[in-house]
């Protein structure tokens, strides 16, 4: 087993928006979360990852209890978001973005970017051809120099996605990675999950194109109002009626 | 007439520190800081005070700015997590709390006298030999602030610090801490304003609280506004900029003779504001251009 959410809950002032949500994520395995929206899928995110705190619960990951950790270093253990609006740096390029999430750089200590030219240049280059892998993997080379902030919902999407795999997370949780992507890159994105799936990178995905999803996941689970309602494989989750209830009560087929 | 340019180059020079200091917190970070003044005035008043009370000046100098830095430890403790627009506001505060204290304070930093006779740097020989020493120091200190930041800018540190700017959740969600980043990015910018601020007080020979209003924060912010936010040829060609209206508007009463010297000094703050205002309107990203524009 590599990822453990146990009995995650938030509330807001007596407004309960995540309650008692526990997922388990074993390896290499890929898991879809959907439900309608403000069922609590991005904050339930938020919670895993440490950008909010959570009133209870606890996140394991592989044997090691996160749930104290700050988001960074939650990051650091190896499981890593992307958001549901991309948060590429806007002002920075392509490369740029990539090389800045490679961890452990000696450069981004001031001393040793001043005083060890040549330990950081090595590294820069080590980190650069890995950048450059990256890119060849994610096809964004015709905008691998162009600025972040240019690029389409669906190569901000890809660039985020690149981002995680420069960190080398083993977990990676997708905040709606087809929204926003037009039809043709959604299959490509897709494929690329597959791939890094079958490199042994366990994914959680959140999204609302349902037949894109289940094609990737070999299980879903359903929130509705904070709540897991649901779980199982795509086809026994799609089918069922308490799933179809929530989905058509909160305007969404 | 040429000690005039030389007395507008070490004024520039003390400009060109403070903006350089300003641009790698906002234009790299995107730190807001509205308090620049007060690491200028705790610089200023460092090296006048040490200096004359004995101190030998190359201490003094390097009191100053290692106190700058000291004073923004702190600051940077309570406000570095802050949203950007509370630390503005945190250290506008901050650089106000500074002239209070050297206004009260009075057995350290004589009050609302101020400090009059802070030694010059160069003492020996002509006048005008001194003078072109001391611009000779400012522009040295200059050149080797640009040498690192020029560094910095291509460093995956200053690499993390644009990162930040952009997008600070983004840099967390990579397993980052931008806190540490940001605070010792606050550290140099001010060390970089002590060290301006203690060049001020031995050019100028007389420091008062009333030079260190946050009207000298929003100097620099024009400077680096006009010049290009996020490069250092902006910030440079800000500086220029101030500086020829700050000094050529002076010009302006050999054309109208009528005008009273206390209008005067309104009217070319007007100026600069107009420029700066026309500045935003048809080239907000500044003459130089700006870290969008790359």
């Amino acid at each position: 087993m590599i990822l453990n959410i146990n009995d995650m809950s938030k509330a807001y002032s007596g407004l309960v928006v995540v309650d008692k949500v526990s997922i388990r994520l074993h390896d290499c395995e890929m898991i879809g979360v959907i439900g309608p929206n403000g069922a609590g899928k991005s904050t339930l995110f938020s919670l895993v990852t440490g950008f909010l705190e959570a009133n209870d619960g606890d996140v394991v990951l592989d044997g090691r209890s996160l749930g104290r950790h700050s988001a960074a270093e939650r990051a650091r253990h190896g499981m890593v978001r992307t958001f549901q609006v991309p948060r590429e740096f806007a002002n920075m390029t392509v490369r740029e973005n990539l090389m800045a999430a490679a961890p452990r750089q000696s450069g981004e200590n001031l001393i040793s970017a001043f005083f060890r030219p040549r330990l950081v240049a090595a590294q820069e280059k080590e980190i650069g051809s890995r950048v450059d892998e990256t890119i060849a993997f994610l096809k964004l080379e015709r905008v691998a120099d162009s600025l972040a902030g240019r690029l389409s919902g669906g190569q901000k999407k890809l660039l985020e996605l690149g981002r995680a795999l420069m960190t080398g997370a083993r977990v990676i949780l997708l905040d709606e990675p087809f929204a926003g992507v037009n039809p043709v890159l959604i299959e490509e994105l897709s494929s690329k999950i597959r791939a890094l799936n079958a490199r042994g990178i366990g994914f959680l995905i959140i999204e609302h194109d349902l037949g894109a999803l289940s094609r990737l996941v070999s299980k879903l689970y359903v929130m509705d109002r904070g709540r897991l309602i649901a779980s199982g494989t795509p086809q026994e989750v799609l089918a069922d009626p308490l799933v179809r209830e929530a989905y058509i009560g909160g305007g969404l087929a | 007439m040429d000690a005039y340019l030389i007395a507008i180059g070490t004024i520039a020079g003390i400009y060109l520190l403070l903006a350089l200091g300003l641009n790698l917190q906002f234009g790299l970070t995107g730190l807001i800081n509205f308090g620049h003044v007060g690491f200028f005035c705790v610089g200023a008043y460092t090296s006048a005070i040490l200096s004359t009370k004995g101190v030998p000046i190359p201490l003094s100098l390097a009191a100053a700015a290692v106190l700058a830095m000291l004073a923004a430890w702190p600051l940077g403790i309570i406000s570095i997590r802050l949203r950007e627009d509370y630390f503005a506001i945190v250290t506008l505060g901050f650089s106000e709390v500074v002239r209070l204290i050297v206004t009260s304070e009075g057995w350290l930093t004589n009050g609302v006298q101020g400090i009059a006779g802070i030694p010059r740097i160069f003492r020996d020989g002509a006048g005008e030999a001194q003078a072109v020493l001391m611009l000779g120091l400012t522009l040295a200190f200059c050149f080797i602030a640009i040498l690192a930041m020029m560094r910095i800018v291509r460093s995956p540190f200053g690499r993390m610090i644009e990162a930040i700017r952009d997008n600070e959740e983004a840099v967390r969600s990579l397993g980052k801490e931008p806190a540490g980043f940001k605070m010792q990015v606050l550290l140099l910018g001010s060390m970089l304003a002590g060290l301006s601020g203690a060049l001020y007080a031995h050019y100028i020979g007389y420091i008062s609280p009333d030079q260190f209003i946050p009207f000298v924060t929003f100097q620099v912010w024009m400077a680096i506004i006009m010049g290009g936010v996020g490069r250092i040829s902006g910030t440079i060609a800000g500086v220029l900029i101030l500086m020829f209206f700050l000094e050529g508007s002076r010009f302006l009463r050999d054309f109208a003779p009528f005008i009273p010297e206390v209008s005067m000094a309104s009217i070319r703050l007007g100026v600069i504001g107009l420029a700066l205002i026309l500045f935003t309107i048809y080239r907000p990203q500044g003459l130089m251009g700006d870290f969008t524009k790359r």
